[in-house]
């Protein structure tokens, strides 16, 4: 097994299943860090999810729309012709990329979308970085009627003007946030703003594990029918549990809903794989559970990128999904107990990947995936043959071709 | 006595109403701050309320937004704001200070690190706007030693079991976020205003100031009826904004809309 692998302390706790307490503490992480004036919304959401969590009427309509609307299950892909080149462990890849939009993120969207349905809220706001989420959010808010406004940064809709023009023909009101860095974190914080003015008639679609409680929790908890799956299917296919499990992590939606499920079998190997960028040294990345140090953004308690004096410092990563300068809090404790490890590769090795996977098995896969796919193939060849690894296939890589071919100086 | 209880004392002695000014630090420079701060009070400020910049403001609007940024581009950090209340205090004793910020600038620095620098300077009190008390136990306790009010906000959305507990942790007084939404915002209802701080009075003694809105002295007159203090912020920043070529024709526009608010809450009473 790979040096990174450590596992020293996690014999205390018993389960890493029953985070967060009741205010939604993750340890020392996560919580309600926000002002006043969002203590009320966020206490009306969570008790309109504690509500539907367990209801029959309420879970049958989201796994109707998951089956038929989504597609899932996804399949689990025993990637074999890959696993041969590697020489190692059997890598098996699931297929997130399959599901209608083309990533894990409308498992999120769609149970949302149903919740503020349930609460009466006619309109739905989000936030989106490389887009992906903001078209998840428009494609469910097309789906059930609902008015949606995605903030997006000004230099994200510049690069991504593809996944601006699919909002738009979704209905969507893209606007654009010039504050800040005009990225991601930015348009969090404009879409905070819009909530709390119209709370009335709004609902605030949060795209990934991060937030005030109980925004990771539910963003977690809708994720998590990938894990959910994914250990079924590998012990109907292989006949066991796998050895290891490998995502990547921004916010780290995709890496929570493959992780949870499998958190209490000790015996399965954990890996988020955060943006190297440039490399960790260069202080060009995207990795704040590598590099990073706890502090409080976003109304939560976790790793940050951040200067001498708390200010939050910008990212820079190829995949656009990944710049981000916070992470999930749940991350953040599954880091400090030592149950997951959270480790980097860069650019150049993700494109690599990227590469890889498309030539060997025939599967272009986001950027975003590409990191994953990039520290699976650094461990497959170092694990036995009959040693299985599921890796996340969290997105498909078409809205990346043009960052892609831009990055070897090709013009489409 | 505390320099915010000695203050709210004096002017309920004198049956006035506090006007509590807000302008970022660093912004539109470090030296300018302290000349803006002094000629805030020659104009009638009762308390100074001073942002710490932050990169991320989330419940601020754009005009605070902005200036947040000027601020941090002038390379402002937290020991600057420190430094800024320090020589403020070389020339003024008594005019209460308090910060107004985000967490995470504290969180790095430190509790205790960041409670001594405010206490050695002169502050006396904090508004940390992403710490609302359900969260705040551990920074109270660095805090409670200090003699640093913390002054929490309630929102038209704070009810029940949570509004009780922010009257019994609060110190100094209690700053009442007057409409939904972030500041400098637009509709602000003065019926609903004195109908919350009603309800808040039946629950506390401290002091209730109103902020979130006051753009002008006919609002800051009719907010000044139903509060003890009105805190005035995107109006100023803007107009520092606006003359931030000119330092000269900024003051006197601060100093003349100052007083102007000053009179109208002086038509109070």
């Amino acid at each position: 097994m790979p040096e990174t692998n450590k596992k020293s302390d996690t014999s205390e706790i018993e389960s890493f299943m029953t985070m967060p307490d009741k205010r939604g503490h993750f340890g020392t992480y996560g919580g309600r860090f926000v002002s006043e004036t969002l203590m009320g919304p966020l206490e009306e959401l969570e008790q309109a999810y504690n509500k539907y969590k367990n209801d029959p009427e309420f879970i049958a309509e989201y796994e109707h729309d998951l089956k038929h609307y989504v597609g899932r299950p996804s399949p689990l892909y025993h990637a074999d012709r890959w696993s041969k080149q590697l020489g190692g462990a059997q890598i098996y890849l699931k297929r997130e990329d399959l599901n209608h939009t083309g990533a894990h993120k409308i498992n999120n969207t769609v149970g949302q979308a149903l919740l503020a349905k349930l609460m009466g809220k006619r309109r739905v706001i989000a936030e989106t970085g490389a887009g992906q989420h903001g078209v998840a959010t428009a494609t469910v808010a097309a789906r059930y009627g609902m008015e949606c406004i995605v903030y997006m940064g000004a230099e994200d809709i510049q690069r991504q003007a593809m996944n601006v023009f699919r909002m738009k023909l979704l209905g969507a009101t893209v606007i654009s946030v010039e504050a800040g860095s005009k990225t991601l974190k930015d348009a969090l914080n404009e879409a905070m703003r819009d909530w709390v003015t119209n709370v009335d008639d709004t609902f605030y679609i949060i795209g990934t594990v991060a937030g005030p409680h109980p925004y990771p929790t539910m963003v977690r908890d809708f994720n998590a029918v990938v894990g959910r799956e994914a250990r079924k299917q590998c012990l109907d296919q292989a006949g066991c549990l796998p050895d290891a499990l490998v995502a990547c992590v921004g916010g780290g939606s995709n890496a929570i809903g493959l992780f949870h499920p499998f958190l209490d079998d000790k015996g399965v190997s954990i890996y988020g794989v955060e943006a190297a960028g440039e490399g960790i040294e260069t202080g060009h990345h995207a990795a704040p559970l590598s590099a990073g140090k706890p502090g409080v953004l976003h109304g939560n308690r976790t790793y940050l990128m951040e200067d001498n004096y708390g200010q939050i410092i910008e990212t820079h990563c190829i995949s656009a999904g990944l710049d981000y300068p916070g992470v999930g809090p749940e991350h953040a404790w599954l880091k400090d107990t030592g149950r997951a490890n959270y480790v980097s590769v860069t650019d150049i090795e993700a494109l690599q990947a990227f590469h890889d996977l498309t030539r060997i098995e025939g599967i272009i896969p986001a950027l975003e995936s590409s990191h994953a796919l990039a520290y699976t193939a650094k461990i497959a060849p170092k694990m036995a043959k009959d040693a299985i690894i599921i890796a996340n296939l969290s997105g498909r890589g078409d809205k990346d071709i043009h960052t892609v071919a831009a990055h070897e100086g090709i013009t489409l | 006595m505390s320099r915010i209880e000695a203050c709210f004392s004096a002017l309920k002695n004198n049956n006035k109403k506090a006007l509590i000014p807000f302008i970022t630090a660093g912004d539109p420079s470090l030296d300018m701050t302290v000349e803006l701060m002094h000629v805030l009070t020659e104009a009638g400020a009762d308390i100074i309320e001073l942002g710490v910049p932050f990169s991320d403001p989330m419940a601020d609007g754009p005009v605070i937004q902005r200036a947040s940024e000027r601020a941090l581009l002038n390379g402002t950090n937290t020991d600057d704001v420190f430094n800024i209340v320090k020589e403020f205090r070389v020339e003024n004793e008594s005019t209460p200070i308090i910060l107004m910020g985000y967490l995470n600038p504290i969180e790095v620095m430190g509790y205790k690190n960041f409670v001594e620098k405010a206490t050695n300077v002169g502050v006396d009190g904090l508004i940390i706007v992403d710490l609302p008390p359900e969260e705040s136990a551990e920074f109270g306790e660095v805090l409670k030693p200090s003699g640093i009010d913390q002054i929490f906000l309630i929102s038209p959305t704070t009810r029940g079991e949570r509004l009780d507990r922010i009257c019994e942790v609060a110190t100094g007084f209690l700053y009442y976020v007057s409409l939904k939404g972030v500041t400098g915002s637009n509709q602000l209802d003065v019926k609903a205003v004195d109908d919350k701080l009603n309800e808040i009075r039946s629950k506390t003694s401290l002091p209730l100031g109103v902020g979130f809105g006051i753009k002008n002295p006919q609002i800051a007159e009719d907010v000044g009826r139903v509060s003890d203090a009105v805190v005035v912020g995107s109006a100023l920043v803007e107009r520092i904004a606006e003359h931030s070529g000119d330092g000269e024709k900024m003051k006197l526009e601060i100093s003349s809309f100052m007083r102007s608010l000053r009179t109208a809450l002086d038509n109070i009473g």
